[in-house]
């Protein structure tokens, strides 16, 4: 197990590696670098311009940059954020909260609704029950995120019943803990859910496929033919075995819910990465853009990490490979 | 041709999403002649006036054979309420004339498909500027149609090139490439499509837009292909009739691209079919976010932007989320049609 986790971990370095190189890459496709707005600016001298760039190695060749900048990423140092003139790994500690918190309400969500209704299509699978559900499920693969999220908006704002935009309300200074908790939730609420929808169908179609394959197997026919109730075939033989594949699938789908959190944020107004990526781009803050890049594949690559170790516990063909 | 009658008998919802997506994209391609009004026509004195509903009997209960609008009058323009004007009978025509435009750029003609002789028609309504919805829902359609087809063009002559090549000659070729695939494949692709569309200013002409979105669409897409592609390969090249043209000794681009390539065709269609969605949806969405088509230029991306954020506007005039539901429809006709040919050509199923 031990072996198996640290080999994965191995696996890992390089692909890290090398996403570091494509961000580096992108900046230094970008005309431009760092300092050519910051000497725009009058308050700046160019003496600490030139001592900037001798801390990023500007004036060394590429190769010798791109170690500068790797070393300066080891120790948070992501650069300047050139349009808040903060450092940006300040300014992603802000918003990366808010998405991990976004992304894992939601992914939960999904989870916890999707595996059910999955095993449930896969039983009545060919029966009315089925194709209803699967008609919904391709309904929701194809609606973009994004219409999925103004639909929302224009739904609540003919009713009122939860709060927009934001991550707290006005009285949140004054309120416990237990209330600001609440709060947080309340505001979590419409973003979360918009993303769970989004991404329900893909999974209960994934877990049905996967349900199905497990029930017509033969070790599930020899345990029909050894009466084994039902319902004990259905979940201590076929979940177990249709669950496995889901766990290899959770790695992909982080990546897809991880895009979706950033358009649903910038949409329903959650301040997380998404809007601060946005607002990088917009600004041309290629070094925020850049971070929050590398900091997306980071996310992606500590979620993968957690589903291979997942699937090591829960299937012990792959711990004792 | 026969792939068309299988699915016509296997997969009837698969069947009828074909003749969606062929009426979709006749609409984009005609849309000079369809649309009433030019897509940067601007009628001032009626901003987001709701969709004109087409009538066949007037107030008095009498039936019309042709069938008429009537005119929208705005009443209080701060709150954007408009009045029917019942009194006024305004008759749809067929090909009616209007202002000159050049059909497919090519042939210039002043009669479109329909249109009203006095008084106006918004079969969707019009936006904040009193253009078309409409009309502006089918030149939209060209660029968010048309990019489908050209970034999955391109990421297939990319994966098939890349994932080809790596599954043929395995080795350290094959690790190198894939381990490319999968750093680009463990960026979100939300993230990796802003981070390419920061690398270029934001100010282009709108044709430079078109191909860099085209670019960065096909740049995120192609890993996974590749991947799938180079799978293929790898079990294709161990089939006889590859080591009999390698006995033969043909050369070895000649046996990738004229022996295993063909041989994957079937899968690939399916897998176009299916990553066609991915690519509207990314221009709708760089659009959306104002870094894709910019305006007066329509596509159905660039049309919703106005709704980010601005609740006056969503919850007053809904129709402005239509656009929305024209990318639903393609990407939902898509997706059943892919599902259909997948399940037509897999020779389990015959």
């Amino acid at each position: 197990m031990k072996r198996y986790i640290l080999n994965r971990l191995f696996q890992f370095i390089p692909l890290l590696i090398g996403m570091t190189f494509i961000s580096f890459l992108i900046i230094q496709l970008s005309p431009g670098d760092y300092f050519t707005q910051l000497k725009m600016n009058p308050e700046i001298s160019p003496e600490t311009i030139e001592k900037m760039r001798k801390v990023f190695g500007l004036d060394k060749n590429i190769v010798v940059q791109y170690f500068y900048w790797l070393k300066n990423v080891f120790t948070f140092n992501l650069g300047v954020s050139f349009s808040y003139h903060v450092p940006v790994s300040y300014l992603i500690k802000i918003r990366l909260k808010n998405t991990i918190s976004l992304s894992i309400f939601s992914i939960f969500l999904t989870w916890i609704i999707s595996i059910p209704l999955g095993i449930y299509g896969a039983i009545k699978n060919k029966r009315w029950e089925e194709k209803i559900l699967s008609f919904i499920a391709y309904i929701g693969i194809s609606i973009p995120s994004f219409f999925l999220a103004m639909l929302f908006i224009f739904f609540i704002s003919k009713t009122a019943i939860l709060p927009l935009g934001g991550t707290t309300s006005i009285f949140y200074k004054g309120a416990t803990p237990f209330e600001r908790f609440i709060d947080y939730l309340k505001h979590l609420l419409v973003p979360g859910l918009i993303l769970t929808l989004s991404g329900i169908g893909s999974l209960y179609r994934l877990m049905k496929n996967n349900f199905l394959e497990a029930i017509n197997s033969p070790y599930i026919f020899t345990a029909y033919a050894k009466g084994i109730p039902t319902w004990k075939i259905y979940f201590k033989h076929a979940l177990r075995n249709a669950i496995n594949p889901m766990i290899t699938i959770f790695g992909y789908e982080l990546s897809g819910i991880l895009s979706g959190a950033g358009l649903v944020e910038i949409i329903t107004g959650w301040p997380g990465m998404g809007r601060l990526v946005l607002e990088g781009v917009l600004s041309f803050d290629l070094y925020l853009v850049m971070a929050s890049l590398l900091i997306g594949g980071i996310l992606l690559i500590l979620g993968n990490l957690f589903a291979d170790i997942l699937l090591a516990l829960v299937d012990p063909r792959v711990r004792f490979k | 041709m026969n792939i068309f009658v299988r699915l016509r008998k296997r997969n009837f919802i698969s069947y009828i999403s074909l003749y969606i997506i062929i009426f979709l994209y006749s609409l984009a391609i005609l849309a000079d002649f369809i649309s009433p009004y030019p897509y940067n026509k601007q009628f001032r004195d009626t901003p987001l006036c709701p969709p004109t509903k087409i009538n066949f009997f007037d107030k008095n209960g009498k039936f019309h054979l042709r069938p008429f609008v009537y005119e929208y009058k705005l009443v209080n323009p701060s709150l954007n309420k408009y009045e029917i004007d019942r009194n006024k009978i305004c008759p749809i025509y067929f090909f009616v004339k209007g202002e000159r435009r050049k059909i497919l750029g090519l042939f210039p003609s002043r009669r479109y498909l329909f249109g009203v002789k006095e008084g106006k028609i918004f079969l969707f309504g019009t936006d904040m500027h009193g253009r078309d919805i409409f009309s502006r829902v089918l030149y939209g359609a060209r660029i968010s149609l048309s990019i489908g087809i050209i970034g999955v063009l391109i990421s297939f002559f990319l994966g098939f090139l890349i994932g080809g090549i790596s599954g043929y000659f395995g080795g350290k070729i094959d690790n190198v490439l894939m381990r490319l695939v999968e750093i680009f494949m463990m960026f979100p692709s939300f993230y990796l499509m802003l981070a390419l569309r920061a690398v270029f200013p934001l100010n282009l002409s709108s044709f430079q837009v078109y191909l860099l979105i085209v670019i960065i669409l096909s740049l995120i897409g192609w890993a996974g292909l590749a991947r799938i592609i180079r799978g293929m390969v790898l079990s294709i090249k161990e089939e006889e009739y590859v080591l009999s043209a390698k006995a033969l000794g043909i050369p070895t681009f000649r046996i990738i691209f004229r022996h295993i390539i063909p041989n994957t065709f079937s899968y690939s269609i399916t897998a176009i079919t299916l990553s066609i969605p991915g690519y509207i949806l990314g221009e709708s969405t760089l659009s959306l976010l104002g870094l894709g088509i910019q305006e007066p230029y329509p596509s159905w991306g660039n049309m919703l932007s106005v709704c980010i954020g601005n609740l006056r506007i969503l919850s007053n005039a809904p129709w402005m989320l239509i656009p929305g539901f024209f990318i639903f429809l393609t990407i939902i006709c898509f997706n059943f049609l892919g599902d259909g040919l997948r399940d037509v050509c897999d020779p389990k199923n015959w």
